[in-house]
């Protein structure tokens, strides 16, 4: 079925595949690097939105996955292993594991309990980082080679790494769909809906949950890894719990449990505060302190548009 | 390792747990009354340090420094809760993290503004300065055992308020059932406020006495907001007696993991191994402890009755 919104998604999509050759046209590489961010940054909101929005749980730990994720890179490079197949499945390898540690003991509660336990295993994760001088400690380390393809693909290359994110993003946005509109999905959001009718039709919902949870941390640890590339940086900051918010932030303003919403979340909360930050239009003292701003128009947003932009859309989702 | 130190670290763990029982007896009632999952708790407590820095130094009194303090952030935090706060009492936890997370946001930057991103360090005046002799060789310093008088008053004089006092009976009445509360005719909103406004006091206060000790700086506030939060997880959300518990038991094993972790561990095992897992697992050890405490106790281990 294709519906208005489809149509808009797609419409973004192609917007985002014509701009390396429309920045290049415009001599303005720094515009492909802000948007490669983003779309990181989406690929990450992305998987939270799929526990997050389609699974009812609220976990304020998710910058956890970006941080192993870049880990596995800058570790394995640490090391001299440059291979970015063995990094990358690294990356997705041990996320899944953390995840499913973590998920184990987290699933089990809910409401309040859930944000705070995974707000608290993402800080032993951040202390670990920050505690590990091998690797950097408070500091962090430089990623001195990007990962390497054997040849397949060049990350140095602005543009093909670019198309590589973007690829990721719309297989992501695939798998998200396919699976939330799957039998699987529909447990899934079954459970968030009322969990006691889910269990009287003979469902037990902590399996699906983690589950969830575990796929979930995979994909986000696949965004860490990307983000290590963007910034050839990592330290443990990829783990603070600011930017679990921010993650957060994201789904919210985007649309929680929408196709589109987490992607449209990244753009706006990365490019208002690109825009906030350095937009000439704008005086100085907006830039100088930006996060005040920042902090006014998140407590709005919270307070007025409930639905995030996803439902300013025309159409419904048919989720909701 | 000797007594002399344990008992000194003792003491220090005791006085961090008297200051994250301030805060975290503000904002346990917050969540059991209010169910108001509130992150710029933490936002408080800054304010309420750079308040009395700032009302010390202008007026040279410490006293009056600390009232002035105290009753800024009791201000402040009634308006936050009347302009921002008020409408997100119904709101699931999501919007309540979102939004508060954009109240963090909004005065760290407005204290940058008004005092500057750069430390500020207030000083202990001179009759609350040196050291206690407490035993042939062990002194202490005056000031933190007066955070720690100071603390334990407040604890008691909390207990009597909640389990004595009217107004204690509404907030314990409050706690178990809102609606009940407010078809009884009490003007519910009204007490929100009233909590809000008394707990954003604890975190001023809790503030104000940390500015001696610690940097007063934008920011001060989460990295011990997190602390609390532990605290109360393990205390049992929105019971007073388990935040209690839940801070001497945090304050306690944080310091004392920070002291003798690694010398233990070097004893135990091998000094690379206390040197290289050491400091990693002191700080490390109070989410451990909240971990395990979730894990088999997932209300807490002083679950308030009702909720």
């Amino acid at each position: 079925m294709i519906t208005s919104r489809t149509w808009i998604l797609a419409a973004i999509l192609l917007l985002l595949a014509a701009v390396p050759p429309v920045a290049a046209l415009l001599q303005q590489p720094f515009y492909l690097d802000l948007l490669r961010r983003v779309m990181i940054f989406a690929i990450a909101a992305i998987s939270l939105n799929l526990i997050l929005g389609y699974g009812g749980m609220v976990s304020f730990g998710h910058a956890a996955y970006l941080g192993i994720g870049a880990y596995a890179v800058g570790v394995l490079a640490h090391h001299g292993i440059d291979n970015g197949w063995l990094q990358w499945g690294l990356a997705i390898g041990a996320s899944a594991v953390v995840a499913a540690a973590i998920g184990s003991i987290s699933v089990r509660t809910s409401g309040i309990y859930f944000i705070m336990i995974t707000l608290a295993f993402t800080q032993m994760l951040y202390y670990l980082g920050v505690s590990i001088e091998e690797y950097g400690g408070d500091d962090g380390m430089r990623l001195k080679i990007r990962s390497q393809f054997s040849g397949l693909i060049d990350l140095n290359d602005p543009t093909a790494f670019y198309y590589l994110v973007f690829g990721i993003l719309v297989l992501f946005l695939y798998l998200t769909h396919r699976l939330v509109n799957s039998r699987f999905g529909m447990v899934l959001q079954a459970v968030r809906s009322n969990e006691a009718r889910t269990r009287a039709i003979g469902f037990s919902p902590y399996p699906y949950r983690l589950a969830t949870f575990i796929i979930s941390g995979a994909m986000c640890g696949l965004a860490g890894a990307l983000l290590a590339n963007q910034t050839a940086f990592l330290t443990p900051e990829f783990m603070n719990w600011t930017r679990s918010g921010e993650l957060m932030f994201m789904v919210i303003l985007g649309g929680i449990a929408s196709t589109a919403g987490p992607l449209l979340g990244a753009a706006a909360l990365l490019l208002l505060e690109d825009a906030l930050q350095g937009w000439s239009v704008l005086p100085k003292w907006v830039h100088e302190h930006w996060q005040l701003y920042l902090g006014v128009i998140l407590v709005l947003v919270v307070l007025f548009a409930r639905r995030g932009l996803a439902g300013l859309l025309p159409g419904r989702e048919r989720n909701d | 390792m000797n007594l002399v130190l344990v008992a000194e670290q003792t003491l220090n763990g005791l006085q961090l747990g008297v200051m994250l029982f301030l805060l975290a007896a503000g904002l346990t009632l917050v969540f059991g009354i209010m169910n108001l999952v509130n992150l710029a708790h933490g936002a408080l407590y800054m304010v309420g340090a750079y308040l009395a820095a700032y009302f010390y130094e202008a007026t040279g009194s410490f006293a009056l420094g600390v009232v002035l303090g105290l009753a800024g952030t009791l201000v402040v935090g009634i308006a936050v809760e009347l302009v921002a706060l008020r409408t997100l009492y119904e709101r699931d936890h999501l919007d309540q993290v979102l939004a508060t997370f954009g109240l963090i946001l909004f005065f760290n930057e407005l204290i940058a503004i008004l005092w500057g991103r750069a430390a500020i360090y207030s000083t202990i005046p001179a009759y609350l300065s040196g050291h206690v002799q407490i035993t042939d060789n062990l002194r202490y310093p005056l000031y933190r055992l007066v955070i720690i008088g100071v603390g334990l008053a407040v604890a008691v004089l909390l207990w009597f308020v909640v389990s004595r006092t009217r107004l204690g009976m509404l907030i314990r009445a409050g706690a178990s059932n809102r609606a009940m509360v407010a078809a009884l005719g009490v003007d519910i909103r009204l007490l929100y406020t009233i909590v809000f406004g008394f707990g954003a006091a604890l975190a001023g206060l809790a503030g104000l006495l940390a500015g001696p000790i610690f940097s007063v700086q934008p920011g001060m506030g989460e990295l011990i907001l997190i602390q609390v939060f532990v605290v109360i997880v393990i205390g049992g959300i929105g019971s007073i007696r388990g935040a209690f518990a839940g801070a001497l038991i945090v304050g306690m094993v944080d310091t004392l993991g920070r002291a003798f972790l690694k010398p233990v561990l070097s004893a135990v095992i091998s000094p690379t191994a206390g040197d290289a897992a050491g400091p990693a697992l002191a700080s490390m050890l109070i989410y451990l402890l909240m971990a395990v405490v979730l894990a088999f106790r997932p209300e807490g281990l002083f679950p308030s009755r009702g909720s």
